[in-house]
């Protein structure tokens, strides 16, 4: 041992073993605080958690408090600043999920490898817990390990899994085929069914002046695909016209449970997504752009990577694109960690810069104010693959698509009670029956359409038609037969509400919370019609107070199923009278569980059966 | 836009006039006019932050929170009605179950904001169930406690100390209900912070989590800053603490 190694404490040993990974994670990202999630992940990826000296040496070498950086890290539900283990299981817990049996899948897993739920092994081994909607629902159910998606879970693929987890199998020689994720494409129109050589949109776009491009994409009527709906002629116009550097941020976080079809988008068709990207970065003059991609798509990131190189190479990025003197214009990739708010446009922005994803306040609108305050185009994955195809054909034959109000094709996202899960593509205007027909759904009674926050549909209504003017979605469509318990299809969303309430907002992070509790309270039999009035009370307040579009529509699960599907609802309500919440038998189940006792004499005499 | 030089633009607000100057949003222009509308997470001195939504009023006929709303010529604005009093009163009750307030105890009663608004929204119950959370209290600073149970995470202590202080001695941490605050420094305790008590950060906290020891209950009922008028006579109440 020299005496220089023999001075240093165990303290400052430890830290070199950070400095190490962290340093070239650092250059990489150019010591910029605005890239701390990114950051933060890549340190994960290396050490598997945070460690406290990992933040002492982030905290030097960005110059930022210590607190900032655990305050970023808190808010990401895939940043861990305590150890979750060497393998970290997450098991997708939408509700496609559950009707598909997650719920035994997981006490299996826990059970084989001697782990509760939540928790981590005692050897340190794994942690198995449950996360949102993975976007994998037509493949389901689905799990997370180490971030790495794994579909198809089957009772034998668990045994399989348990023992690869015992004997230490490292990730990259678990059996190819657990990650062998699907596209699943049912049903192809213009945008799956176009060939695009890459450049050709491109192409088209620079043979026309900036202003007849812009002119091409008003023309299509384009809307956007992640929900709202707005006009993407009109926001592109907005930037472009607003001064300052402008960006390009393309949407692919994709956290409404139900939708996947940007996976399969980004997957196959990436090319037609960063075209539509470069093409909108020739219309605002923008010379950089980012793709977030939500962290449950980590999986997707190497190949998406390779993509961009490629087109790269191929002068479709970079500098003068295309010969282009004028035309500089790179992507990079962010990806998300495990926060569904971060779909919202604007907490997206912050998440961009390494903060928490928490709404700003708008107005200023993303379109003046948006990336480092600057005029930023957000779009959704879908947007960007169909402007391709714009530049490509023109407007006038993208607007003959559809209807009057929405032109074009809709990507469909079909899971749930049904023959032929998958994406499916059709012109707006399709009636519900027909995607049920066609995906060979029976016996249906309810679909929910775009997701948690959108409509449930009863049969009575499936002669509506996906649209703007009708049934505007995201994507998601989510099947439920006969034989599911509606009750539980919203109860699962509404849990999903609070767990994504990004907290900023007293109505909402509160209010969610206050709903699962009543709709957990209803689950115990506990319910009575003054919870029915509450339950109203608390949507008034959250529709009416909430400061973005998660809090506003936290309640639309409950109040659909409660409008449409009343009995399901009636038949927990035992009571007529007000009863509280508060049950002294459930109260005692510690005890019990501390007693290893579950005999008559270990309960209080009960008037109902509690689930 | 051709604005009358000589009469400066106002907005109308529960039917009286205010005036306002370009920039200012609409709780700023209402208190520089002696108007009161109910707030927590809004004090004059810093930036808005629009996270507790108290300050809700309608403007236009659209609800939007009044301390981020610009003002804007003509605009009508409602503030003192039943529907949103009513409103409010739900956003107090849920910021009470959400934490630990038990008031007779607390050292802040008499001059706390959230206590003094719930009284002028007439609360008269918590209404909802309370969650209970698990707080710990952090006693380490030598001159200041920190009592968790009575955060109501409207971050003016983390204004305060990032653009006033230059510190950055308090954060937001966790998401959703598990939101919280906590201290620049590795053991999480405020002692291992460079904070002050000559801070602007340890008089800013609108109820009663960042207290100087030893000087609670100093005040006798009866004569703390809300016994002697309501808080909507008290435009500026952050200024009346010593
Ligand atoms: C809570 C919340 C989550 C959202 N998630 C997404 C998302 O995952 N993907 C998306 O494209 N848009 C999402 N949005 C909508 C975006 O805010 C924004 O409107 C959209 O990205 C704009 O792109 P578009 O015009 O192409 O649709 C979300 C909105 C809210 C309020
Ligand atoms: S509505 Fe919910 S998600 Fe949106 S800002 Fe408020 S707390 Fe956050
Ligand atoms: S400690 Fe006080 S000032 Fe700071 S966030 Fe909590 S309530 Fe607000
Ligand atoms: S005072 Fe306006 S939101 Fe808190």
């Amino acid at each position: 041992m020299t005496s220089e190694s023999a001075k240093k404490s165990p303290m400052t040993i430890l830290k070199n073993i950070h400095a190490e990974y962290l340093e070239p994670i650092l250059q990489h990202h150019r010591h910029s605080v605005n890239n701390l999630l990114q950051i933060l992940r890549e340190a994960q990826e290396h050490y598997g958690y945070i460690h406290a000296d990992a933040i002492d040496h982030l905290s030097v070498a960005l110059s930022v408090p210590r607190a900032k950086i655990e305050g970023v890290a808190g808010f990401y539900s895939f940043i861990y600043l305590q150890p979750r283990g060497e393998y970290r299981v997450l098991f997708s817990d939408n509700i496609t999920d559950r009707m598909l049996g997650n719920q035994g899948l997981l006490t299996s897993l826990c059970s084989q490898l001697w782990v509760e739920p939540g928790k981590i092994s005692e050897d340190g081994l794994v942690s198995i817990a449950t996360t949102s909607c993975t976007g994998l629902c037509d493949q389901g159910p689905a799990m997370l390990v180490n971030n790495i998606a794994v579909n198809r879970l089957t009772q034998e693929r668990i045994n399989a899994i348990a023992e690869l987890i015992r004997e230490r199998v490292p990730l990259a020689a678990w059996p190819a085929d657990f990650f062998a994720i699907e596209d699943n494409i049912r049903r192809k129109d213009i945008l799956l069914s176009t060939e695009l050589t890459p450049g050709a949109a491109l192409s088209a776009a620079l043979q026309r002046s900036i202003e007849a491009t812009l002119h091409e994409i008003k023309t299509s009527k384009l809307r956007g695909r992640g929900g709202a709906g707005f006009s993407t002629g009109m926001k592109w116009e907005l930037c472009r016209n607003a001064p300052g550097d402008h960006y390009v941020v393309c949407n692919a976080d994709e956290g409404e449970p139900g939708t996947f079809k940007d996976r399969v988008l980004l997957n196959s068709y990436a090319d037609k997504v960063f075209e539509g990207m470069t093409v909108c970065a020739r219309v605002i003059g923008a010379r950089k752009g980012f793709l977030y991609l939500r962290g449950e798509y980590r999986y997707l990131f190497d190949h998406l990577q390779a993509v961009l190189s490629r087109r790269r190479q191929q002068n479709l990025l970079g500098q003068g694109i295309l010969g282009c003197a004028d035309f500089d214009f790179d992507i990079d990739i962010h990806l998300g960690a495990g926060a569904y708010v971060c779909g919202e446009e604007s907490a997206l922005i912050e998440s961009l810069e390494g903060k928490r994803g928490t709404p700003r306040n708008r107005p200023p609108f993303p379109v003046t104010n948006g990336y480092l305050d600057q005029p930023t185009v957000v779009n959704n994955v879908e947007t960007f693959a169909a402007a391709s195809l714009i530049a490509l054909n023109g407007g006038d034959w993208y607007a003959a698509i559809g209807t009057s109000v929405s032109s074009g094709t809709k990507l469909l996202s079909v899971s749930g009670d049904c023959a032929h899960p998958g994406i499916y593509e059709y012109p707006f205007g399709t009636s519900v029956a027909q995607v049920l027909a066609d995906c060979g759904a029976s016996d249906t009674q309810a679909v929910q359409i775009s997701g948690a926050s959108g409509v449930c549909v009863a049969a009575q209504e499936f002669g509506r038609c996906i649209g703007f003017e009708d049934l505007p979605t995201a994507g998601a469509f989510m099947v439920f037969d006969h034989s599911r318990d509606m009750f539980e299809v919203a109860r699962n969303f509404v849990h999903f509400f609070a767990h994504e309430s990004c907290g900023f907002c007293t109505p909402c992070r509160v209010g969610t919370s206050l709903l699962s509790n009543m709709m957990d309270k209803f689950s115990h039999g506990h319910g009575s019609p003054y919870d029915f009035a509450e339950i109203e009370n608390l949507n008034g307040l959250l529709q009416s107070m909430s400061h973005c579009g998660l809090g506003h529509s936290a309640c639309n699960p409950v109040l659909d199923t409660i409008a449409k599907f009343r009995p399901a609802y009636d038949q927990r309500m035992v009571h007529q009278g007000y009863v509280p919440a508060f049950d002294l038998d459930r109260a005692l189940s510690q005890a019990r569980q501390m007693t290893g006792r579950d005999d008559t004499g270990a309960h209080l005499e009960r008037d109902h059966e509690s689930k | 836009m051709s604005q009358n030089n000589n009469q400066p633009a106002s907005f109308e607000l529960d039917g009286k006039t205010i005036p306002f100057q370009a920039g200012q949003t609409i709780i700023q222009a209402a208190m520089a006019a002696g108007v009161y509308i109910p707030h927590l997470c809004f004090n004059p001195e810093f930036k808005p932050h629009g996270s507790c939504k108290l300050c809700t009023v309608k403007a236009n006929g659209r609800q939007t929170a009044s301390c981020t709303q610009q003002a804007q010529a003509g605009m009508v604005v409602e503030s003192d009605t039943k529907e949103l009093n009513d409103e409010r009163r739900a956003l107090l009750q849920m910021l009470f179950v959400e934490g630990n307030h038990f008031c007779p105890s607390c050292e802040k009663s008499g001059n706390c904001q959230l206590q003094a608004t719930a009284y002028e929204m007439d609360m008269m119950s918590p209404h909802f169930d309370h969650f209970f959370p698990d707080r710990p209290v952090d006693a380490s600073h030598a001159e200041y406690l920190l009592d968790f149970n009575r955060c109501i995470l409207c971050s003016l202590c983390v204004r305060a100390s990032r653009d006033v202080d230059g510190k950055n001695v308090f954060a937001l941490s966790g998401r959703g209900i598990k939101t919280h605050l906590i201290v620049n420094a590795r053991s999480g305790h405020l002692a291992d912070t460079d904070f002050s008590g000559a801070d602007k950060a340890a008089q800013v906290c609108p109820v009663g989590v960042i207290l100087k020891k030893r000087v609670g209950f100093a005040v006798p009922i009866g004569e703390r800053s809300f016994d002697q008028q309501p808080i909507s006579a008290t435009p500026h109440p952050m200024k009346q603490e010593g």
